[in-house]
């Protein structure tokens, strides 16, 4: 046992993870209100927000914050311990929950509503706070779990029979990539006789290189079908689209985000020397997600399915910093992980809206937008271009690292590999564009239908009433306020890059919060 | 299923069930046993009782839905870890009361409130599945 006292104020790093888990217990026990469920829930989340801009701040006063469960010694009790990148990803995830919540009142129906969408949203935010936060590899295992079970709780609520297809493929691609974080856990354990993150980084270079990048290439194929990076991506597009909207845009805002997340925090942290052996395969997977993203958004019809793809070539972003692995690199992966969560979930919310206005989900069926409903055609304009990378908007800055880190790469010894990387980030942001302005003008622009008389206005426009409008666009408006205020005024998010990068790069601190002390026990 | 031997044993069947599951809990903090398979004898006595009556008799039977039990194991469990907090030790640390009651020796801690948790969460779970195995999944 560990004698140090825990102030209360250490509690900030277990309470994103408490907080929802006790407030969807007590959801669950409140089954029968339906009213007073979403109100708690909604305190819940706010109250979560508050906590996690705490945790934040601290961290980025005084550095990494860990606590041990049950006051047992760092490398065998459980830890978590949060440094700036977890603690601020889990802030946007309890900011990005709660505008989804708002936007839940409007899009649930209620048969979802009687069976448990406030606790699953809660516990699925409780898995993703949880992965983010936790310092221990097995630990995550069972967050990402958590995750799992309430995201396929959430893609079967309603059940219709697309969405029964769609959580079969989900479940069983996940369920797989699952299985093999598991293997890889078991070689560990085997190897170096810990899953304490704090205590691998000491362990892990006096382990056999070649055992430790066998490890390293199952966690490379289990959290890159977590991420749907190519070549296991295909999951995401065939099932993102099924549940509602508001459902939908909480998944693709987090859940693929927590595999990316992992990714980062695996290779450049625990594994740095496996990385360099796996370099090669990222390289090629970054690439290959960079370009076939976008192209499977230009290729695509169904509207959900397209942002779908989109998403994808955003994680081929953040794969990117990874595989560059200096210090712009791992900052635009960082950022770029923010800004996604930020801008994904707004333009599946305004996807939302937009499939409630049309009645359709196939862009061929849609058009005349523009004129019906002027607010969501700017908002969907705004995140299009902030998922493309145009200034001013967030997604620049993001991309402008990566760009960096490409050129950085390259220029001490005309690295191949790293000028490949710059060349695809930026086909990407083309691509993407190209992809994106497809979209906005099938969707808003042209008149009516695709067909022969596609000057005739659609008719099958439908108006929102009021109450929709609000709930609808409020969430939307605010995200993409964010997007564009942190695009104007982005010293707040470079200083994270920055700060986040040379944590990862530099663990000592993390170590050291952790109290394993360089592996002796 | 609905024989007469069967629907008059049912019920004594059940409450013994439910009582050794108690005492499987119980029992679990020291020797084979605990929350987990006491759930799972509880939640078997259940089916048992509902094979018997019908699922519209064993869900009167337990008054509450069994999810909203399985919520209240979830809460107990996080609860009892919570508690730590008032006394400066970190989150799920053990905490112990032990008082002489009568001459014997009674072990109070927050371990075990943990474990009767469990006892719900895998009781509501696994009453919840049974119940809507029986019923033709309307009402789930």
């Amino acid at each position: 046992m560990q004698d140090m006292a825990i102030h209360p104020v250490d509690w900030l790093v277990i309470l994103p993870v408490v907080l929802p888990l006790l407030g969807a217990a007590l959801l669950l026990m409140l089954r029968e209100a339906k009213e007073a469920q979403y109100w708690m829930a909604l305190g819940t989340v706010a109250v979560l927000l508050l906590g996690d801009i705490a945790l934040a701040t601290r961290i980025a006063e005084q550095g990494p914050v860990s606590m041990t469960m049950g006051n047992w010694l760092p490398p065998f009790g459980i830890s978590f311990t949060a440094d700036l990148v977890g603690a601020v990803f889990a802030l946007a995830a309890a900011g990005v929950t709660l505008l989804v919540l708002v936007y839940l009142r409007l899009d649930m129906p209620d048969r979802a509503r009687r069976d448990g969408v406030y606790p699953l949203v809660l516990l699925l935010l409780a898995g993703v706070s949880g992965s983010f936060l936790t310092g221990d590899l097995f630990n995550l295992y069972v967050w990402f779990e958590v995750m799992l079970i309430a995201s396929l709780g959430l893609m079967v609520l309603g059940g219709r029979n697309s969405q029964l297809d769609a959580t079969v493929k989900y479940g069983f691609l996940n369920f797989f990539a699952t299985t093999i974080f598991l293997l890889s856990l078991g070689l560990t354990y085997g190897t170096l006789g810990t899953l304490n993150m704090a205590d691998i980084v000491a362990k892990a270079p006096a382990a056999d290189p070649a055992v430790m990048a066998s490890i390293a290439a199952l966690l490379l194929l289990a959290f890159g079908m977590k991420a749907a990076a190519f070549p296991v991506n295909a999951w995401l597009p065939a099932s993102y689209h099924a549940p509602p909207a508001a459902v939908s845009a909480l998944m693709a805002g987090l859940l693929t985000k927590v595999g990316v997340y992992a990714l980062l925090r695996a290779m450049t942290m625990l594994l740095p020397a496996s990385r360099e052996v796996l370099e090669p395969v990222l390289v090629v997977v970054a690439l290959g997600t960079l370009i076939l993203g976008p192209l499977g958004a230009i290729a695509e019809t169904n509207l959900r399915r397209a942002l779908g793809f989109l998403v994808i070539g955003g994680i081929g972003a953040t794969v990117t910093g990874i595989a560059l692995n200096n210090e712009a690199g791992l900052a635009g992966a960082a950022t770029y992980v923010l800004h996604a969560m930020l801008t994904i979930t707004g333009l599946y919310l305004v996807a939302g809206l937009i499939e409630a206005m049309t009645g359709e989900t196939d862009t061929r069926r849609m058009g005349g937008l523009y004129a019906a409903a002027s607010l969501p055609s700017v908002l969907f304009f705004v995140l299009m271009l902030a998922v493309a990378g145009v200034p001013p908007f967030l997604g620049f800055w993001p991309k402008l690292l990566l760009v960096e880190g490409g050129i950085a790469g390259w220029a001490p010894n005309w690295d191949g590999w790293a000028l490949a990387l710059w060349v695809g980030v930026l086909v990407n942001a083309l691509l993407t564009l190209i992809a994106g302005s497809r979209l906005w003008g099938h969707i808003f622009w042209r008149a009516g239908h695709e067909s022969a008389e596609n000057e005739a206005p659609n008719p099958d426009l439908r108006r929102l009433d009021r109450r929709a409008t609000w709930l609808g666009l409020a969430p939307t408006a605010v995200l993409t306020l964010a997007v564009f205020l942190l695009g104007v005024w982005p010293e707040p998010l470079l200083g994270f890059g920055k700060q986040a990068a040379a944590g990862l790069l530099q663990s000592a601190d993390y170590v050291a919060a952790t109290g394993v002390a360089g592996g002796e026990p | 299923m609905s024989t007469l031997i069967f629907r008059t044993i049912a019920p004594l069947l059940t409450a013994v069930m439910l009582v050794f599951s108690v005492f499987v809990l119980l029992r679990g903090h020291n020797e084979p046993g605990g929350g987990f398979i006491g759930g799972l004898i509880a939640a078997s006595a259940l089916a048992i009782y509902g094979m018997a009556m019908g699922g519209e008799a064993a869900r009167t039977a337990l008054n509450v839905h069994p999810l909203a039990m399985a919520g209240f194991g979830l809460a107990l469990a996080g609860l009892s870890g919570v508690l730590s907090l008032a006394f400066d030790v970190p989150f799920l640390t053990g905490l112990w009361s032990i008082f002489d009651l009568d001459g014997s020796e009674v072990a109070l801690s927050t371990p075990m409130v943990f474990d009767i948790g469990v006892y719900f969460v895998v009781f509501g779970t696994i009453a919840a599945v049974a119940l809507a195995l029986e019923s033709d999944g309307e009402d789930a």
